[in-house]
């Protein structure tokens, strides 16, 4: 196999950018859908293929801008994957929307494009071993995002990618300063220019730097890159941005693009633990994702439309996941990287249902969408099984590591214990109850459907890695989480 | 010798500064009816305005009580004294240890009150209307006066306007907060000499005037002192601002009348670019609405707040 | 003349920090955008003042780019929008003019008392000119936050990047994300002339995100 890698004319993990950045020049190129959407597909599953080789081979972290380490291995393989499942929902699901109208044809080309261009922006910033590097994909990820929740041109769809924008951008100017400020405080150990950005040399020299000038930059990339991961109070934008955008979007969303945010951050703790004078970064992790989870946790229950509850929903997991890894130590932060994984996979599976339930039911509003499971069997089971997955019921995968998060808090801070299993008790209540209403009694109207299915295919994989997950985890991926939660510290 | 000589040096800077004040009114009128392609009234004619007005009778209202008879020279009293003060060819003059910049504020403070309350002796309105803008725009030019008194002199390390001007010349540097006390002075001098944007000079409106509207009613004598007492105060502006940001050329403490005759060539050279600037900066800005003048004064309170506040978090600002 | 640069470099960032207090200061569109265009102007000055006394090339060419871009291009064409669009020409702010610049001087102080101790370490330029750095971020972010009108939100954060550009060339030696940051700031400037304001327009009859914001989610 690495005789094979060897032959290419390029390293894998150059090849994790070149696709989708050839992808995406080419794609804007494309105006008709149904090739558009193949070369879409394909060029999604040619990114998740290379990124599976980067398991095996690694590039060397001295040569290049590019690193791949226990830590983001995990991410790319995941990004990549949920990137190629959505690629796959996507190209049924726009096919209808083009048909009914919401999205105007001469739009394709440029939502093919975005989606490419996201897909490399984020591979850029998991993989870049510079600091500014990964700063510049955030943005980068960021602007393309805006660009695609303002896809459909309505006035709440501009409303809320103006929002999105002016929060994003403010969040990513203050993680630009916090960046800054990390160089600043990199410059007197380790000289000036382009080695005092590089991750590598960064983290093997912290414990040098000044811890002063290391705590104000880590609250400044808090706020920065907390506002990118919808951690409350800094959450505005994320409830719209997934309301308004195109499905396929708010699955990418919830799915990879919090998550890429999440691992900028873990960097910087990472850095801030190296340092033993720096303050614990713990505490701000935890006290946010307390805060995000118990805030989430009430507003589920007042939201009235589905792909708002959803990303409410969101929010809620992502307070969990900060929670965890505030926490620390390698139960908790097992915990943590076991959820991030699961969450991906569930909550993509759960958008991937509800843009299907929008189109049949021809609306948004909960109020409106009744009885799923009598008038369309399969999508209403679907919907049922990935709502119970997300609400933490066993034998799926989010009940192991909410457990396990459960547990580790109760062994070592018994107090912080009960917001943590009030907020997920509520978010529990809340979810069920919204589920019932949806899934059972007398079914609404729904439209005749005249047009082409989206495929149940990616919804379905999704949802079965997480059960499989939530009964048997394979031992060398749970060695490596080990791994990694022990780099965490 | 030593005594009398500094006491005469004293004296002819009161002088000098009583005789150029009306001169300094003229130019810069003259400057400005020039910018406006006219001809514009000579250099002297303020002279001759005083002059007619002494020789004309001074007209009262019949309930003109005793404050309104006394306070042209009240006015006139202060202003000089604060006029004369002000170190303008040479620094260390004899009086100079009650050249302090808090006390001149003080007694410009003591002009403007006795002003004011002239201006609502009668009980026209329109002298009400003066007297109330003048003490709205005072509430914010006071304080920012004195922030920039402090910023000042955090910088120089004394409240007196001989130190000051010696450590400036000394030290000459740029200096964020000094800057910022600089750009305060010019927004207050503007106020305080009811200039453009604050309020029109040659206004014929009364309902837009405003230092104009307090003095409406005075004639004869009582107006020839008030008018030369504005005057001494845009001198004492203009001199403060030279003094304090370009002392160059102001003879030292104890050096001889050579330069001293340098340091009043020099003066009345800064008192000319200083009225030009005045007038072109004019001409090129409208008269503010008068509510939004506060927002205006405001500015200068909050630039003395940051020089202070700069000076206060590190030495080197 | 070691002594000079020092100043020279912090008289041109209390410069940026005074040209930030203007444009609070400002209630007419027209009137904002020549502050912003000073602004603008007032970086680059630093900047290429940073460039002389660091000797760094490079940066003259992000000077270059900050004057020609943020305090022509832009300016112009945002007035050129303004006149056709034919929006309000006044400013509507949130809380009036007296209170906002109060809470400008508290957000000047408040980055004097966290960056000054913080970077006690590092050389004066450095130090101070992040500490002046960071009140014009916060002096961006405090316009965005207190103006209702969508034209002035994004002036406000054009000056907060300008508050990033100077914080950047005071770190010494950092690489890359000068260039970088200009080149954002330009894709940043025409994604958002050019597609959201003349698509909101096109939607309503205003850019007064007021009335964009009937949409808030909290109501439906």
């Amino acid at each position: 196999m690495t005789a094979f890698l060897h032959m290419l004319p390029f390293a894998p993990i150059d090849a994790v950018l070149v696709v989708p950045g050839i992808a995406a020049l080419i794609l804007t190129l494309i105006p008709q859908y149904r090739l558009g959407a193949r070369v879409n597909m394909l060029a999604s599953g040619l990114t998740f293929l290379f990124a599976l080789t980067l398991l095996i081979e690694r590039p060397d972290p001295t040569v290049s801008f590019l690193f791949v380490d226990d830590l983001n291995v995990v991410f790319i393989v995941l990004g990549t994957f949920v990137g190629f499942t959505t690629s796959i929902f996507s190209a049924s699901y726009i096919g209808h929307e083009i048909e009914v109208g919401r999205l105007k044809p001469g739009y394709i080309r440029f939502y093919h494009g975005m989606y490419q261009a996201l897909s490399f922006s984020m591979n850029l910033g998991l993989t870049a071993n510079n600091i500014g590097l990964m700063w510049v994909a955030v943005e980068l990820a960021t602007l393309t995002t805006v660009l695609m929740v303002g896809l459909y041109r309505t006035q709440a769809a501009l409303e809320a990618a103006w929002k999105y924008f002016i929060l994003g951008s403010v969040g990513i100017a203050l993680a630009l300063f916090g960046t800054i400020l990390i160089y600043m405080a990199a410059r007197p150990v380790i000289g000036e220019g382009n080695d005092a950005m590089v991750w590598t040399t960064l983290i093997a020299n912290a414990a040098a730097f000044s811890p002063e000038l290391l705590n104000v930059a880590f609250v400044f990339l808090m706020l920065g890159y907390g506002t990118k991961v919808g951690l409350a109070p800094l959450h505005a934008w994320l409830p719209d941005a997934h309301a308004e955008g195109p499905t396929p979007i708010s699955a990418v969303l919830s799915g990879l693009l919090l998550n890429v945010a999440l691992y900028a951050l873990l960097r910087f703790k990472m850095l801030l633990a190296a340092n033993p004078y720096a303050v614990a970064p713990g505490p701000l992790l935890v006290t946010l994702g307390l805060v995000s989870l118990i805030f989430a946790a009430l507003m589920l229950y007042l939201r009235r439309d589905i792909k708002r509850l959803f990303a409410y929903s969101s929010i809620e997991h992502m307070g969990l996941i900060a929670f965890a890894f505030g926490m620390g130590g390698p139960l908790a932060n097992f915990a943590g990287l076991l959820h991030m994984t699961m969450h991906s996979l569930t909550k993509s599976a759960i958008f991937f249902a509800v843009g299907q339930v929008a189109q049949v039911k021809g609306t948004q509003k909960i109020a409106d969408i009744r009885g799923l499971t009598e008038s369309h069997p399969t999508l209403g089971w679907s919907l049922v099984v990935g709502v119970a997955a997300i609400a933490g019921l066993p034998p799926m995968g989010i009940f192991t590591s909410e457990f396990l998060l459960v547990s580790s808090t109760f062994a070592r801070q018994p107090l912080l214990a009960i917001p943590l299993v009030a907020g997920l008790l509520l978010a529990f209540g809340a979810l069920i109850w919204r589920l019932t209403g949806i899934a059972f009694g007398k079914p609404s109207p729904s439209i005749v459907d005249a047009g082409r299915r989206p495929s149940m295919l990616p919804l379905i994989i999704h949802l079965a890695l997480v059960l499989i997950a939530g009964l048997y985890l394979p031992g060398p991926l749970v060695a490596w989480f080990q791994n990694v939660a022990r780099m965490l510290g | 010798m030593g005594l009398i000589l500094a006491i005469l040096v004293q004296g002819i800077q009161m002088v000098l500064v009583l005789a150029l004040a009306p001169g300094l009114v003229g130019f810069t009128r003259k400057v400005k009816a020039r910018l406006l392609r006219r001809q514009g009234p000579s250099i002297l004619q303020p002279y001759r305005d005083l002059l007619r007005l002494v020789r004309k009778e001074a007209v009262l209202a019949d309930n003109a009580s005793w404050l309104f008879r006394n306070a042209p020279y009240l006015i006139f009293a202060t202003t000089w004294v604060a006029a004369a003060l002000v170190p303008t060819f040479a620094a260390g003059l004899h009086f100079s240890w009650a050249a302090d910049f808090i006390a001149i504020t003080a007694l410009l403070g003591s002009a403007r009150f006795f002003l004011a309350l002239a201006g609502m002796d009668i009980g026209t309105s329109f002298g009400g209307i003066g007297s109330s803008r003048e003490m709205l725009f005072a509430t914010l030019a006071e304080p920012a006066m004195i922030m920039i008194v402090f910023t000042v002199a955090l910088v120089a390390g004394s409240t007196q306007l001989s130190t000051i001007a010696a450590f400036m010349v000394n030290h000459s540097t740029l200096r964020v907060s000094l800057g910022l006390a600089l750009i305060g002075l010019i927004i207050v001098a503007l106020t305080e000499n009811a200039r453009v944007p604050v309020d029109n000079p040659a206004t014929h409106l009364e309902l837009t005037m405003v230092h104009e509207a307090m003095v409406l009613e005075y004639s004869g004598r009582h107006l020839a002192v008030i008018e030369l007492a504005a005057a001494l105060k845009l001198l004492l502006y203009i001199s403060l601002i030279a003094c304090i940001f370009t002392p160059w050329g102001m003879a030292r403490q104890d050096e001889g009348l050579v330069d001293m005759a340098l340091g009043v060539v020099t003066w009345i050279g800064k008192l000319a670019v200083g009225g030009f600037l005045m007038v072109v900066f004019e001409t090129a800005i409208a008269k503010m609405r008068v509510f939004r003048v506060p927002e205006f004064v405001g500015g200068a309170l909050m630039l003395g707040f940051l020089g202070t506040l700069l000076l206060f978090v590190s030495r080197s600002f | 003349m070691e002594r000079f640069s020092l100043d020279a470099a912090h008289l041109l960032a209390g410069g940026m920090v005074l040209v930030s207090f203007m444009m609070l200061y400002q209630n007419r569109i027209l009137g904002l955008l020549n502050v912003f265009a000073a602004h603008a102007v007032v970086l680059s000055l630093s900047v290429a003042w940073q460039a002389y006394i660091q000797s760094a090339p490079h940066l003259f060419v992000t000077a270059a780019i900050a004057l020609v871009l943020k305090a022509i291009i832009i300016p112009v064409a945002l007035h050129h929008m303004v006149v056709r669009l034919g929006v309000h020409r006044d400013i509507e702010t949130v809380g009036g003019i007296g209170p906002t610049m109060l809470m400008g001087i508290g957000l000047v102080a408040l980055s004097m008392v966290v960056m000054l101790p913080a970077a006690a370490e590092a050389d004066p330029i450095a130090r101070e000119d992040l500490a002046l750095a960071l009140s014009v971020i916060l002096l961006g972010l405090l316009m965005m936050v207190t103006r209702q009108n969508a034209i002035s939100q994004i002036v406000g954060f054009m000056s907060l990047e300008n508050g990033l550009v100077l914080a950047a060339t005071g770190a010494r030696g950092m690489p890359l994300v000068v260039e970088i940051s200009v080149a954002f700031s330009v894709l940043v400037a025409f994604i958002v002339i050019g597609v959201f304001l003349f698509r909101i327009r096109e939607r309503f009859d205003t850019i007064d995100t007021q009335a964009l914001d009937d949409f808030r989610e909290d109501r439906e």
